[in-house]
Parts: structure tokens; C-alpha cells; sequence
């Protein structure tokens, strides 16, 4: 049998859960820092705005770019390169007046060189008053999310346990942000997608763990709250690095070979699940046992496992 | 025994595959190049225009795949993209003006699969290559005109009724209707409250002056806005088709907004000159003095001006213009009391009252009906975009009866389709509230191949390394995950083809790339318990019957809460975002199905029931 791990002793994972708590803070603190320092590079989606890419057919002097168009009028846009030389992406801050859109149709006309012909790929025009909708909306979609989430897994489980599954995520959350105001990668809406689908991912491990928590409790009479939890994740490990792995496998081919579109998509899952395996470990279980979860909690007749009076579907 | 299965659930199973597979084909067949005609403005294809077009095509030697009728539009598919330019050219010269020839991208599903409704997926705009715009309507605007329009109507009603007031203003929200006297103020007050039910009338009295306030219903107040939404979306609707777009897209968004959707186009510039242009309407007398012949070949009396109808038919017209559509308020179809259709056009007050000084000394005569709007032609400008030009037709031509007030009606109309049509065209033409472009995307088609080729790049890599992983760590058991997870990925695909209205787009494919990582995980689950239970020394067969037992809640507890955010998700998000909620939604269930019944019956059949000592696991 080909395994990861090979122990049958409970790995001591516990020990380190006040190592673990104050590693996350101080990383909790260090993302603060920089978000409210450094704050968030909001994409145009948030923003408003004009965003066109072009792609020349040569490689291109991005000054050049922006000469030409200071010469048009369009002072004060971004240029940057776009995944390759000849790409560039091009964009313009929200007219506090006058037709936003004549701005985009500008552009490609403005930028065109004798010799170097461009071609535009995208163009995208976000009003300012839609930019604020959109944010407003994506931070009630995560908000809704870890609310749903919470009162779910309170139901199925316990509360102690719930409020240790939601503080998992919002750490993975938090983190996953503070990276990106560190390193200033464009928030944008698939930005919130991903934020939502690590929410989903990180907590399927921590259920997974809890799962086998109150399993444990049930069955042994025995042992402390602590052994408990540690022979929980050992149960679990080869599970939880298995499922991480292959999970990655997959974030990492989107983030090399899915295009610069989804970079920002795939990097926000990378961070995501790396840390969000972390948590589920360390933070959910560590937060639920300085709760106070004792196996009295788990015993009540309501936590039947669903169907468990049916017979099995399979 | 334990782990045999009966013998529906094999058929179930197979029978979900088989069909989602069915369903999935169509994506493997590709494209057919091909010319869409549809009439404007309700006008048929018929298959006498089917005819027309292929001995057309076959007179310039142009060969075709096939052409068909199919719900009032002709399908040409062609050989390739030269042929389709080339037959495009020559169809649109052949049909003119009533038809419009959009190129399209036809799939080349076989006529079996058709039939059970099996189509491809459809490509979002970022795969595809097209624009998306988000347009407000500015409502504020439009209660502003019907607050004057308002204004208008009181101060005619009173008149009528010969009740003095001293003055109508706007004020806060409502109009304000002043008099000299308490007596006069409780009667006009009486007679507007029967006269208006959608208003709230209350009395507002300062010093020596007796007003009466008029406010509209909340009711009242959302049909007015829902019905310049509507109006909006109607106008767009016809422009969009001027286009000669394959599969536009115009839908509703909320209260106030409208998403437009050209899949394909890439000169926005003129998409947006079109869809912002208006259109007019004029009512006018026609000229019966002028000869028809003579006025067709050029020689038109002065104040007069050829124009055609329909069906192309010469009509001469005083130049004169009775009444603009913009004193239009509302236009219905109806059926009159012999069952004829007719049409029910009401007008401002303005509107009412010029018509009515009009047709008093003019009875008996015909008044005509023309629509102005702006179409593409032929002429290019410099930058090899068409031009627009005013193309003006006689929609209808009536007798004028009587002497017409606020509201009349047309008759003698053909039928009620036409009816309808004459009635959208009249609300066209009426005011209507300005609208704006508040987001604008376009992708080039370049970007969106590039994007489709990502996704599948991804996707591809990612699922060998799964596979592979797979394989290796679980041996066979690791290959019937695997075909779970090829029985998975058609499923996700099936499904998505069959639902309709569901987009493939670029976060959709992520969607799928993501579900292939995650769908392992109920595997992954179920096996490293099997591997427990046989380390704790249990029997093969129990080992696999307790072993899925186990998993099984764990796994619907872990899915269920994913599935609770992809809904919330799919609930809030908008474009590219629902798409991806759509994909990983049903991504969640299918992987759930194949990982805990899929597999489940593979290896029931295999290792089910036998007497074994040691499992491949």
C-alpha cells in the first residue's frame, strides 16, 4: 500500500496550537497593516473606468504609448504590459464629465504607430456608480456566505464548533487580501469568486475534521478534549494533503496556463487553499477547544447523522 | 450479500452518463459557417424567399450545405467563411431593405441529435469575441415628462370644465393646482380624483389661496417606470435586429437597466450610434392632386415628397406635418366590435387638440402614417464603417372619419400581427426616457479563441496530474475514480449544454478545472477510509461497505456547505460570476453522484460479493 503516512500514533498537533494562534495573528496583523496602509489595488470592475487592451504588432515602447496619448488629450492613463511586449493594457480613470465613452473609442485611434500597426483585443467601461454597486455586492456575496455557513454548520454540529469554522475562514480570507494589497495584484470581480470558492474549499476541510471530531467523542469515553482533536486530524492528514494536492495541481495549471485573465483568479486560490488547509487544521479546532467544545456537546439525539435511521442509499 | 448492487441502479447509472453524453456530442461537431435572414418588422420568410436564395446562390455557383426555414428565419450553411462573405453580399442585394442577412456561426449538430434538443454549449463573450453593454434608463427623466405631461392635462381638463384657477406648477414630487376660492378648488378636486385613479390628491392651502396637490400612487409610480423599461427595451430590441446581429441578446436587469448583448460585432462604435439613434413618427396628409406616375419618375409637386410604402409602393405626401410621435402617449392593439383588428392611439393634450382642429375640416381624406429611423447601407464612411442613413416609410394609410380628438383609433388593418406591430411602432416613436451606456465591454474574437485555449490548456494539464496521482497512490481503485472523474467532466458538460440559458465562460471553465480538483476529494474520502478499516483488520467486503457508509456524511456535509456558497454566488453575482456559480454548482452534484453511486457500482461490479483477501487500494 502506497501511503503518506504511515503513523498509527496520534500526532501531537495540538501542542502547537498557541504557536499556531500567534504565527496567524501576527500574520492577521501584518495583512491589517497593509491594507489599511498599502490598501487594495481596486480593478476596474470597482473603480469605474476605462480599461483597453491592444495588441501591436511589434513589441512596443511604452513610453512611446503614453506620449502619443498625452498628444490625444488622454493625459493621466496607466499603461502597462499585458502578459507579452506586444500586449498593452491601457487605462483611463472615470471622467467626472462628459461622455465616458468616447474615451475608450479614443484610444486605439490615439495609440496607432506609423510602422507598428495596433489591434485592439478588449475594451471595458465601467460607470462609476456601477463600480460602487459591484463592490457592494461582492461584500455582502462573502458576508452572506460565512452568515449561511455559520448558522449550517451550528445546525449540523455545534456552536463552538461553527464559530471555529467561520473564524477559519475569515483568517483564510484576510490573509488571502493582505497578500494582495502586499503585493498590489488588481482586486476584481473574479477576485470575489475566488475568495468565495476558497470560503467553500477551506471549510469542506474543516468539516471534514470536525466530522471525525464528533465521531471520536461519540465513540471513546476516555480520553481529553485535546487527544480528541489530535487523533481527529491524524484520522484525517492523508486525507486533507491528498485533496490540498490535487486541488493545487489543478490552481497551478490555470495559473500557468489559463492566460493572464485569470491570473489574479488563480493566485487568490493558491493562497487561499494553501492557508486554508493550515486553518482548518490549526485555527478552526484551536478556537473551538479555547471554546470550551467538551464531548457532552456532542452527545444530544438531534445530531443523529442525516438518514442514519434509513438504510444506506449505497 | 454485501456490496452487490441491484440491477436498476446499474442501469441508472449508466442511464445518467449515456445522457449527459448525448447531450455533451454536439460539442465535438464544430461549426458550420452560415447566412441568417429574418424579416423586420413582423415581415415573413417565406419559402418562396428560401427558393429565391438558392437559385441565387446556384446561378453564382456558390455552393451550399443546406438552407432551411426554421420559426420565421432562413438558414444557409455554407462550405466555408469565402463562400458565406460572397453569399451574403449577393442575398442581401437580392432581398433588400425587408430582410436582414446577419452572418452567423451555425453548429453543425446532426439532424438526430436535434431532434432530442441536444445543441452545444454557448460560448459567453469572452470566449466568443462580441460586446456587452449595461444601459440605465434615466428614470428621473422619465417622471419629469409625464409630471409635464401632467401639468398639460389639468390645465386643459379645467378649461373644459370652465374651472378657474390661478396656476399648475411642479412642486416637490407632484403638481400643484392653484385657486382663488375654496368652492371651485373642492370641485376641481372632485372631478380630477374620478378622472385620475393612479393620483393622490390632497388639498394644500397657504394664506388666501386654496390649492389642490397631486401625487402619484407608489402603484401608479411603478408602471410608469416599468413602462418606460419596457418601452426601452422594445426600441432596443428593433435596433438590435437592425444590426444584423446572429443571437443578440437583450434583457432586463432590475428596475432600471438593460443588458445588450452582440456576440461577434466589433465595431461598437456603430452599434451604439445605432442603438442610440431614435426613431420618429409623423402623421401627414397625403397629396391626391399628384400623379403617381410622374412623381415616380422624378417630378414631384412643390410642397410634396415621394415616399414608399411597405411594399414599395409610390405614396406622394404633403410636406406639411400634422402631428410628431412625440405627442403619442400610449398605442394598443385591439379587436373592434366586428373582430377587425384595429389600433388605439392616445394623445397629449397638445396633441389632442392640434388633431382635432386638423381632421375637423379634413374629413374624408387620407392621413398617412410614417416611421423615420436610422439604418446601416451600403455607403462606407472613411474608417470602412457603413453609414447611417434616415430611411423613411409609410407604415399605414387611413381615412380620416371624423373629427379625431385626444384619443382614435386606426382601422382597416390586415391582421393582428400587423395590429401589434403598428402599435410597438406607434410607442416607438412616442417619448420615451433617455437611456446610457453605464458598462461597455468588448472582447476581440482574437482574445476570446486565446481565452478558449487557455481554459482547455488548464483544464487538460490539471486533470493528467490528477489522473496520473490518482492512479499511482490508489492503483485500481485509483483508475475507477478516474473514470468517475471522465464520467464527471461529461456530465458537468451534458448538463450545461442541456440547461438552457447557461453560458460557458472563461471563470466557468475555472469552474469546471477547479471541480476536477476538488471532485477526487469524495474519492479520496471513501478509499483512506476502506484503507481504516482494512487496517483495522476488517473483512475486504466489510471494508468496502463500511468504508463508503462512513464517508457518506462526511461528504455531504463538506459538499453541501460549498454548495451554499455557489448558490449565494449564483444569487448575487452577475454575468462571468453566475457563470461561474452555475458550472461549480452543478460540478458539486455531479461529482457527488459519480464519487459516491458512480464508483460505487464499478467496484461493486468488480470486487462485489467475491470472496478476496487482499484489495488493490
Amino acid at each position: 500500500m502506497f501511503e503518506i503516512l504511515k503513523t498509527r500514533e496520534p500526532i501531537r498537533f495540538m501542542r502547537h496550537a498557541k504557536a499556531a494562534s500567534v504565527f496567524s495573528l501576527v500574520l492577521i496583523a501584518l495583512c491589517f497593516y497593509s491594507l489599511f496602509t498599502k490598501g487594495l489595488n481596486w480593478g476596474l470592475d470597482f473603480t469605474g473606468g476605462t480599461v483597453v487592451e491592444v495588441e501591436f504588432s511589434q513589441s512596443v515602447d511604452l513610453d512611446e504609448v503614453r506620449q502619443q496619448l498625452d498628444t490625444a488629450g488622454l493625459a493621466g492613463a496607466t499603461v502597462q504590459n499585458f502578459g507579452t511586449s506586444r500586449d498593452v493594457l491601457i487605462r483611463l480613470a472615470p471622467h467626472a464629465d462628459g461622455d465616458v465613452q468616447q474615451q475608450g473609442d479614443g484610444v486605439l485611434v490615439a495609440v496607432q504607430q506609423a510602422n507598428n500597426p495596433a489591434e485592439m483585443k478588449r475594451l471595458e467601461f465601467v460607470g462609476p456608480a456601477i463600480g460602487k454597486e459591484l463592490a457592494e455586492q461582492g461584500g455582502l456575496a462573502i458576508l452572506a456566505a460565512l452568515l449561511c455557513i455559520m448558522a449550517y454548520v451550528g445546525l449540523r454540529f455545534e456552536w463552538r464548533l461553527a464559530s471555529g469554522a467561520v473564524m477559519s475562514l475569515a483568517h483564510d480570507v484576510i490573509i488571502t487580501l493582505g497578500v494582495f494589497s502586499w503585493i498590489q495584484i488588481e482586486v476584481d470581480l473574479t477576485i470575489v469568486a475566488a475568495l468565495l470558492t476558497v470560503i467553500g474549499y477551506s471549510l469542506n476541510d474543516t468539516i471534514v475534521v470536525f466530522d471525525r471530531v464528533r465521531e471520536s467523542f461519540r465513540r471513546v469515553r476516555t480520553v481529553s478534549t485535546v487527544q480528541v482533536f489530535n487523533e481527529a486530524i491524524t484520522d484525517t492528514l492523508s486525507r486533507t494533503l491528498i485533496t490540498s494536492f490535487t486541488t493545487l495541481v489543478v490552481v497551478v495549471a490555470l495559473f500557468l496556463k489559463g492566460g493572464v485573465l485569470i491570473h489574479g483568479f488563480a493566485t487568490a486560490l493558491l493562497l487561499g487553499i494553501g492557508f486554508g488547509t493550515y486553518s482548518s487544521i490549526y485555527i478552526a479546532s484551536a478556537w473551538a477547544m479555547m471554546l470550551g467544545v467538551k464531548r457532552e456537546h456532542m452527545l444530544p439525539p438531534q445530531i443523529e447523522k442525516e438518514g442514519a435511521d434509513q438504510d444506506p442509499l449505497v | 450479500m454485501l456490496n452487490r448492487y441491484p440491477l436498476w441502479k446499474y442501469l441508472m447509472v449508466i442511464f445518467v452518463v449515456a445522457i449527459s453524453f448525448l447531450y455533451a456530442a454536439p460539442n465535438l461537431f464544430g461549426e458550420d459557417p452560415a447566412l441568417q435572414v429574418s424579416g423586420t418588422r413582423g415581415t415573413q420568410v417565406t419559402s418562396e424567399i428560401l427558393v429565391k436564395t438558392q437559385q441565387r446562390l446556384a446561378a453564382a455557383d456558390i455552393e451550399i450545405k443546406s438552407a432551411a426555414l426554421e420559426d420565421n428565419q432562413l438558414l444557409v450553411r455554407f462550405r466555408d467563411t469565402d463562400d458565406q462573405l460572397k453569399g451574403k453580399e449577393l442575398i442581401a442585394e437580392l432581398l433588400g431593405d425587408n430582410y436582414i442577412t446577419a452572418l452567423n456561426l451555425a453548429p453543425a449538430t446532426p439532424h438526430w441529435l436535434q431532434t432530442i434538443g441536444a445543441g452545444p454549449l454557448k460560448l459567453g463573450l469572452d470566449l466568443r469575441g462580441g460586446v456587452h453593454f449595461l444601459m440605465e434608463v434615466d428614470m428621473d427623466e422619465a417622471l419629469n415628462r409625464v409630471q409635464e405631461q401632467r401639468i398639460q392635462d389639468f390645465r386643459t381638463d379645467l378649461r373644459e370644465k370652465r374651472l378657474r384657477y390661478s396656476g399648475v406648477l411642479s412642486k416637490d414630487d407632484g403638481t400643484l393646482v392653484v385657486f382663488r376660492d375654496a368652492d371651485t378648488r373642492n370641485q376641481s378636486l372632485s372631478y380630477l380624483r374620478d378622472r385620475y385613479p393612479g393620483l393622490v390628491f390632497s388639498e394644500r392651502d397657504s394664506g388666501d389661496n386654496f390649492g389642490l396637490f397631486a401625487t402619484m400612487s407608489e402603484q401608479r409610480l411603478k408602471e410608469v417606470k416599468e413602462y418606460a423599461l419596457q418601452q426601452n427595451i422594445t426600441i432596443i430590441r428593433n435596433r438590435v435586429n437592425e444590426l444584423g446581429v446572429a443571437e443578440p441578446l437583450v434583457q432586463r436587469q432590475g428596475a432600471d437597466r438593460i443588458v445588450v448583448q452582440l456576440p461577434g460585432i466589433q465595431d461598437t462604435a456603430r452599434a451604439k450610434e445605432i442603438l442610440g439613434a431614435t426613431a420618429t413618427l409623423e402623421f401627414r396628409l397625403i397629396d391626391e392632386k399628384a400623379d403617381l406616375a410622374a412623381a415616380d419618375a422624378g417630378r414631384v409637386p412643390a410642397n410634396s415628397e415621394l415616399m414608399r410604402d411597405r411594399n414599395n409602393r409610390p405614396v406622394v405626401l404633403q410636406k406639411r406635418v400634422i402631428l410628431t410621435g412625440e405627442h403619442i402617449v400610449d398605442s394598443s392593439a385591439s379587436m373592434d366590435e366586428f373582430s377587425r383588428p384595429q389600433v388605439n392611439i392616445s394623445l397629449d393634450a397638445p396633441g389632442g387638440s392640434r388633431m382635432a382642429d386638423f381632421t375637423k375640416d379634413n374629413v374624408g381624406r387620407s392621413m398617412a402614417t410614417v416611421f423615420t429611423e436610422y439604418k446601416t447601407g451600403d455607403e462606407k464612411n472613411e474608417d470602412g464603417s457603413s453609414q447611417l442613413y434616415k430611411q423613411q416609410e409609410v407604415i399605414n394609410i387611413a381615412t380620416i372619419q371624423s373629427r379625431l380628438g385626444r384619443s382614435f383609433r386606426i382601422t382597416g388593418i390586415d391582421s393582428m400581427a400587423e395590429a401589434q406591430n403598428l402599435s410597438l411602432l406607434l410607442r416607438a416613436g412616442a417619448l420615451i426616457a433617455p437611456i446610457q451606456i453605464v458598462e461597455e465591454r468588448t472582447i476581440g474574437p482574437s482574445l476570446g479563441k486565446q481565452n478558449i485555449e487557455n481554459g482547455i490548456m488548464a483544464m487538460l494539464y490539471g486533470m493528467l496530474a490528477v489522473v496520473i496521482f490518482m492512479a499511482i497512490y490508489y492503483r485500481k481503485f485509483g483508475l475507477v475514480a478516474n473514470v468517475a472523474l471522465f464520467a464527471n467532466l461529461v456530465i458537468i458538460i451534458g448538463v450545461m449544454s442541456m440547461v438552457p440559458g447557461a453560458t460557458m465562460t472563461l471563470p466557468g471553465i475555472a469552474g469546471i478545472v477547479l471541480t476536477i480538483g476538488m471532485s477526487v476529494d469524495a474519492n479520496v474520502l471513501i478509499f483512506e477510509r476502506i484503507r481504516e478499516e482494512l487496517r483495522d483488520g476488517r473483512g475486504v467486503q466489510q471494508a468496502i461497505h463500511v468504508g463508503y457508509d462512513k464517508a457518506l456524511g462526511t461528504i455531504a456535509d463538506s459538499n453541501i456547505t460549498t454548495l451554499i456558497t455557489a448558490i449565494i454566488l449564483f444569487a448575487i453575482g452577475t454575468g462571468p460570476i453566475k457563470g461561474f456559480a452555475i458550472t461549480l454548482i452543478i460540478g458539486i452534484l455531479a461529482s457527488m453522484f459519480t464519487a459516491i453511486v458512480g464508483t460505487r457500482a464499478i467496484v461493486n461490479l468488480l470486487w462485489g460479493g467475491k470472496r478476496l483477501s487482499k484489495l488493490s487500494i
